[in-house]
């Protein structure tokens, strides 16, 4: 690490009588998974490279409820999206960025109803931001020349619409940007969404995940992109499964932009 | 006089079945819940303009669109030539419009020779990649027994339609040529339609000119015959789509595709949980009180209308990550299970004046957990579909009944939820431990 990670809890913000830009909502994975932290890290020191005044709300922050709802369990969604609803009105949030793109969605989508307004985007969407104020900016960097391909998250592309973001980020960097057949609206799911990753797969004849992967490695790729923590551990599962972990890198969007800046 | 008599009675009877009919699946689909699609009016006719008549999502898929295209406008513009036949029938006359028209009739006609044309070679690639190709998505499991047979029934009807509207014109042709024909002679020797009045003299040429009447009155009796049979098989028929394609594109979700609705039954729980003075509205003791969908009448009325107009072509289900990896779980057979399911209902209202219980229900014997359970919620289905078919939202209503009512959640979905309850995330992590990410 080239410099200690600046990172404000929203509590030490309303101590201090200030408020954030953006609220930067982690997510459990982006907390817990040991690899979905790096990704969340790669976050934090572009925003602190750009100078974004992001809080977060540390251990006040707590499930979206998402696997719950798609599981099926609406009881204990509401009940996860009432309890983060009060902390956040109670801390006037105005705006969020997500690391994940179920946060993204359940955020968005479904606390309105309940009481919970704010404007949400998703990081690569937050680093388009930046890129296009020039609050960061990339010129080539390790990535090159290298052939990258994206692998659309179902819950940022089909579910949002959010599909030129994460592009138009990656473009900075110089890179041979390849698309798989079934990308955009005809992405094909990493298979971790709807609670899957929570579970073992139903019986079938092949895992989603190796489907996916192997799509991706068709195209001998230096790297698949993502831009969820769930499909990132999919398409490195994916990977691994084809033997191909030493030449075929899986990393977050955010991470391409935080490599190619040596941050 | 005695065959307008006949025509108007054959009019009428099948325009009553038809009606019958139709109002028995509009009473299925009433069974529905409420949900209000009613809103935002020029944003649906909008939708309805580019999806449903512009068939924009059928383009997705160049080949089939284009082979469809060639029936579907064949099929609307053929209408008009129906208008024709109807007041022949009714008033004894032939080719009526034609004096007046002259040769817009004419161009008119041929149009629509043309684009039968067009439709033949369409129906016939269409049965060929069902039986020949075998094209997967077209021969699927649950494809097997009547489903297949519903779709070659309506390709050879159509097949047969096109026939009957050759003989009629071309034997007309010839007819008219002979100065036989019953159309009004303007001395032009032809009717100068684009196809009959070469595959006229080139099928019937040299025939009796009384076997040329006959062919001509098959083929009169023959189209209005098909059309009125086609209209009746409509209501049996996955065919049910020309119709309702329509109203179910303009009643289509608006919300983007993650947004799930929020059970209000369950919230006004939550809040009187978080609040003790929240008062709950007064539940209609009428309606059973029952989270998520066990039978289809848990469904709102607009995934029953789905049922109905889902036409089985199987966009969904090739697009499915579970179902290309060879799991249970089938879009296409979601709907259809459901509109089966409802058929059965409204039969069994039908027989005993209101449903009698027949021990069955759409989950467990028609749609199992296993295909449930195997779904990743990615919204593909709902992508491809080019009607705004909404399988996912049934995939999800049946999960909430199998969680809230039956807690016969997979085990480990059930430590998931316990985990989320007890420390706010999906694992075995503390919420204390949150932020140790930032020291690490």
């Amino acid at each position: 690490m080239s410099e200690k990670l600046n990172v404000i809890t929203m509590a030490e913000y309303k101590a201090k009588g200030e408020s954030p830009e953006i609220l930067f909502w982690v997510g459990c994975a982006g907390s817990f998974d040991d690899r979905a932290k790096k990704i969340t890290k790669a976050i934090v020191k572009i925003l602190n490279h750009a100078n974004v005044k992001f809080a977060v709300l540390g251990t006040e922050e707590s499930c979206t409820g998402d696997p719950a709802k798609r599981a099926g369990n609406e009881f204990l969604f509401q009940m996860q999206a009432m309890n983060n609803i009060t902390i956040l009105n109670g801390y006037e949030v105005k705006k969020i960025v997500t690391g994940c793109p179920h946060c993204l969605n359940t955020l968005k989508n479904e606390y309105p109803s309940l009481g919970g307004n704010y404007e949400v985007i998703h990081h690569t969407e937050l680093l388009q931001g930046l890129l296009n104020t020039g609050r960061i900016k990339i010129e080539g960097g390790s990535f090159k020349g290298k052939k990258i391909t994206f692998h659309d998250p179902c819950y940022l592309g089909r579910a949002n619409d959010v599909y030129e973001a994460p592009r138009s980020v990656m473009i900075n960097l110089e890179a041979e940007l390849m698309e798989m057949k079934r990308s955009r609206e005809n992405g094909l799911c990493c298979g971790a969404g709807g609670a899957q990753m929570f579970k073992e797969a139903e019986k079938g004849s092949k895992e989603i995940y190796v489907e996916r992967s192997e799509e991706a490695l068709a195209l001998n790729p230096d790297v698949i992109a993502v831009g969820c923590p769930f499909c990132n551990t999919m398409m490195t599962d994916g990977v691994k499964h084809f033997n191909k972990e030493d030449s075929v890198k899986v990393l977050d969007v955010a991470e391409l932009i935080a490599q190619a800046k040596d941050l | 006089m005695i065959s307008s008599i006949i025509f108007i009675l054959l009019l009428l009877g099948g325009g009553i079945l038809f009606t019958i009919n139709a109002r028995k699946v509009r009473r299925n689909i009433l069974l529905g819940k409420e949900i209000n699609r009613k809103d935002n009016f020029p944003q649906r006719i909008k939708l309805m303009t580019l999806v449903s008549l512009g068939q924009r999502k059928m383009f997705e898929r160049p080949i089939p669109a284009i082979l469809h295209l060639f029936l579907y406008v064949a099929f609307v513009i053929t209408q008009i030539e129906l208008i024709e036949i109807i007041c022949d029938g009714s008033l004894g006359s032939h080719r009526m419009f034609r004096p007046a028209l002259g040769g817009f009739y004419t161009f008119m006609v041929s149009f629509i020779e043309i684009l039968s044309v067009l439709a033949f070679i369409g129906t016939i690639a269409f049965l060929s990649r069902r039986n020949l190709l075998k094209v997967p998505r077209l021969v699927k499991n649950e494809l097997n027994g009547w489903p297949k047979l519903d779709a070659n029934l309506i390709l050879l009807s159509e097949i047969t339609l096109i026939c009957f509207i050759f003989m009629m014109n071309g034997a007309d042709e010839v007819l008219y040529s002979l100065h036989q024909s019953h159309a009004v002679d303007l001395n032009e020797g032809t009717l100068g339609l684009a196809i009959s009045s070469h595959l006229g003299p080139f099928l019937f040429g040299g025939m009796s000119e009384h076997s040329l009447h006959i062919i001509e009155r098959v083929g009169w009796w023959g189209h209005i015959g098909m059309v009125l049979w086609f209209l009746n098989y409509l209501p049996y028929s996955k065919h049910f789509h020309i119709l309702l394609a329509f109203p179910n594109v303009f009643y289509s979700n608006l919300n983007p595709k993650g947004k799930f609705t929020n059970m209000d039954s369950v919230t006004n729980e939550v809040k009187a949980i978080f609040d003790p003075s929240f008062v709950p509205p007064v539940a209609d003791p009428n309606i059973p009180m029952r989270f998520g969908a066990k039978e289809v009448t848990d469904l709102t009325w607009k995934q029953l209308l789905d049922s109905y107009t889902c036409t089985e072509c199987g966009r969904c289900t090739s697009s499915c990550p579970a179902n290309i990896t060879g799991k249970l779980l089938s879009p296409r057979k979601i709907m259809m299970s459901t509109r089966d399911r409802l058929e059965e209902v409204g039969k069994n209202m039908d027989a005993n004046g209101v449903f009698k219980d027949d021990g069955k229900s759409l989950l467990g014997d028609y749609i199992t957990a296993e295909e449930l359970w195997a779904c990743t919620s990615c919204n593909a289905c709902v992508q491809e579909c080019p009607v705004n078919i909404d399988p996912l939202s049934i995939i999800i209503d049946m999960r909430r009944f199998i969680v809230m009512e039956q807690s016969a959640a997979p085990t480990e979905l059930n430590g998931m939820f316990t985990n989320i309850e007890n420390n706010g995330a999906p694992w075995q992590f503390g919420q204390a431990d949150r932020l140790n990410w930032k020291n690490e």
